[in-house]
């Protein structure tokens, strides 16, 4: 909550302190003015070695982001750096499509287990691609649409209880959801739609938007609740009906905020490993068939890591197929930020 | 009745009906899948089933050693992740100033951070925990001899709290905004330090949102299955984890590893069932506790 008090509470005589006054030289003071204590007492000396702990542990997270980063490309470098890793896999044979010993034209191939190892990449990549996009073509609609009932229609004694229970649809483990899709979903799926494999992408998208769901329904419903109350009124004073005042000024000025949400659902999608490594059938096939089965990124990190020696080509691969989809969620999150500072402006009025 | 106001009630019902069959399509989704695994595990559980190490190849017996591996993997976790991000948090909201570009650095670190996908966790924990700080503690301290350079409980444990830092973080500065700023005034003008203003005033008063953030991270962690593959978890242990560094087992990866590599569905369906009712309904136990503390709390 920006509150001008503070912004105008800008007080120059304190002594600099900590690692934000390196950064910047007149410093803006938090939303509590500070004041420096009386100087009838003194706190005890040992006050000061703690308070820089405190800083020191601030700067957890960052180092967490840079070591993931650092740590993955250190697994990944032989790909770039040892020659003997270079003859069984180059960049570019993992992103051109390569004609391999006995196949007749230049295709895409993800067969690290073979006698010619072959690491094509967009198997995978499609397989992720269509698998997200499936969940969020389930998650996105039903998410706002929750969001919508929630936030407008729903009595208050009626969103006190639909509420957290969307909420606990968030808390059920992503093993869980991939165990009752593999169990109990496959074989509704099969009956339903009669399709050749068991465990196929259908499967696994449906399992995947019941965990991207709440994502997408709490978020939605967050950017909705934010609407500034006047926005409604005075389209309900020219005489709208509530669902025009929705459609035509609640959703637009949210808009922003829901497409946050979506962002960050496609993030979860992408990234979410245990349900589509459990149902999804993990058979790399390049192909845009929803039914068939499919391989993901996250999945095949999951499965064939463990049985692959420490330092060998494939396992750079793996750390490589890390460092995509970190690269990938990086440039969600950089995406999502911005459409945030959006959806305050234009909550505030100013866009 | 004109065709405007006509107009206007065909789109009330439409929107209203699609928006409300949405929410039950969610809630009856939620349901089915409470009750598919309430009602075919519950025949299943027994005392017997949550205190005996399993036998016959996971066919008989109980999963008390995946029970406590998982119950000790979340303690250390949150040893380590929550005073980290009762620190961050404090630092983010008390310390520094809301535009410093240092407070904005951290921020961005922790949006993304939430943000990076649980596989990757697990790479970093067997690239960064095992194979360096393992390896070269080895070196070390061991002569070379394996000890902490392969995975572990603590290692397991350091990966989760690194993947449950930001939920603890974020619970924990919400809470701490929702302390009025007049409080922290009065304090101040009384003469305290920023320090006894932490550690008197507003810790106590925020405690109920940390443990509110420390249990949605618990229930997050006892969950995770993917950051643990690389890192520590075991299929089938004889002995109860009696180190920081020996493997463990952990109800997630044995839900795993039984419904995808099991010989025999049929027969392990039951087992199988009760293990995910165990896990589920602790999950669940945690997160409802920290929804009910989250609306008493928003009540206050």
């Amino acid at each position: 909550m920006p509150d001008t008090a503070s912004e105008s509470a800008t007080i120059e005589a304190r002594p600099p302190s900590g690692l934000g006054f390196a950064f910047s030289p007149r410093r803006q003071l938090p939303a509590t003015p500070h004041v420096r204590s009386l100087p009838t007492r003194t706190p005890p000396r040992w006050h000061r070695p703690v308070e820089w702990v405190v800083r020191g542990m601030a700067a957890a997270a960052i180092l967490a982001i840079i070591l993931i980063f650092a740590f993955l490309v250190r697994s990944a470098l032989p790909l770039w750096t040892s020659s003997e890793a270079r003859k069984e896999v180059t960049q570019t044979q993992m992103w051109f499509a390569q004609t391999w010993p006995g196949y007749d034209a230049a295709e895409h191939v993800w067969q690290p287990v073979s006698d010619t190892p072959k690491y094509g990449i967009w198997p995978l990549l499609t397989g992720t691609l269509k698998v997200s996009l499936m969940a969020m073509l389930l998650a996105g609609p039903l998410g706002v649409l929750a969001a919508i009932y929630v936030a407008c229609y729903a009595r208050p004694k009626v969103r006190e209880v639909v509420k957290p229970a969307i909420e606990l649809l968030a808390g059920i483990p992503s093993v869980v959801l991939g165990f009752f899709a593999l169990i109990v979903l496959a074989t509704w799926m099969q009956t339903l739609l009669g399709v050749e494999s068991r465990l196929n992408g259908i499967v696994a998208g449906v399992a995947l938007a019941l965990a991207v769901v709440p994502v997408v329904f709490t978020l939605s419903e967050e950017a909705l609740r934010a609407v500034p109350q006047g926005y409604v009124e005075a389209s309900q004073a020219l005489g709208a009906a509530k669902w025009q005042t929705i459609w035509h000024v609640m959703l637009p000025t949210a808009a922003p905020g829901i497409a946050t949400a979506m962002a960050l659902g496609l993030g979860r999608a992408v990234g979410e490993t245990m349900i589509v490594l459990m149902a999804s059938g993990n058979a790399a096939i390049l192909s845009w068939n929803p039914a068939d089965s499919v391989r993901t990124l996250s999945a095949t990190i999951a499965a064939e890591l463990g049985e692959v020696v420490s330092g060998s080509p494939h396992y750079a691969v793996l750390f490589y197929l890390g460092l995509v989809l970190f690269a990938f969620t990086f440039a969600i999150n950089a995406v999502a930020a911005h459409w945030i500072e959006r959806q305050k402006d234009r909550v505030a009025g100013r866009a | 009745m004109s065709a405007r106001l006509l107009r206007a009630r065909m789109g009330d019902w439409t929107l209203g009906t699609a928006a409300a069959l949405a929410t039950l399509l969610l809630l009856v989704a939620l349901l089915l899948i409470l009750g598919d695994v309430g009602v075919h595990g519950a025949p299943r559980l027994s005392w017997a089933f949550l205190s005996q190490a399993p036998r016959e190849g996971m066919m008989e017996g109980g999963i008390l050693p995946a029970i406590v591996g998982t119950a000790m993997l979340v303690v250390l976790m949150t040893a380590a992740s929550v005073p980290v991000g009762v620190a961050t948090a404090i630092y983010l909201h008390e310390y520094a100033a809301p535009d410093s570009r240092w407070a904005r650095l951290v921020r961005l670190g922790v949006q993304n951070l939430a943000g990076v996908p649980s596989i990757v966790f697990g790479l970093f924990g067997l690239g960064f925990f095992v194979q360096f700080l393992g390896t070269g503690m080895d070196t070390l301290f061991h002569d070379g001899k394996l000890v902490w350079g392969q995975p572990g409980l603590l290692w397991g444990a350091l990966t989760l709290a690194t993947l449950t830092l930001p939920t603890t973080i974020v619970a924990t500065e919400e809470a701490l905004r929702a302390i009025p700023p007049a409080q922290r005034e009065a304090a101040y003008a009384l003469g305290s330090s920023r320090f006894e203003v932490v550690t008197r005033l507003l810790l106590p008063q925020a405690m109920p949102g940390i443990l509110t953030g420390a249990i949605l991270a618990v229930s997050r962690g006892a969950g995770e299955v993917a950051p643990i593959l690389f890192t520590g978890a075991a299929y089938f242990l004889p002995k109860l984890p009696h180190d920081l560094h020996s493997q463990f087992m952990h109800l997630g990866y044995h839900v795993y590893v039984m419904s995808t590599q099991s010989a025999d569905v049929d027969a392990s369906a039951p087992i199988l069932y009760a293990t995910v009712a165990v896990l589920l309904g602790l999950t669940f136990a945690l997160n409802l506790a920290a929804v009910l503390l989250r609306a008493r709390m928003r009540r206050a």
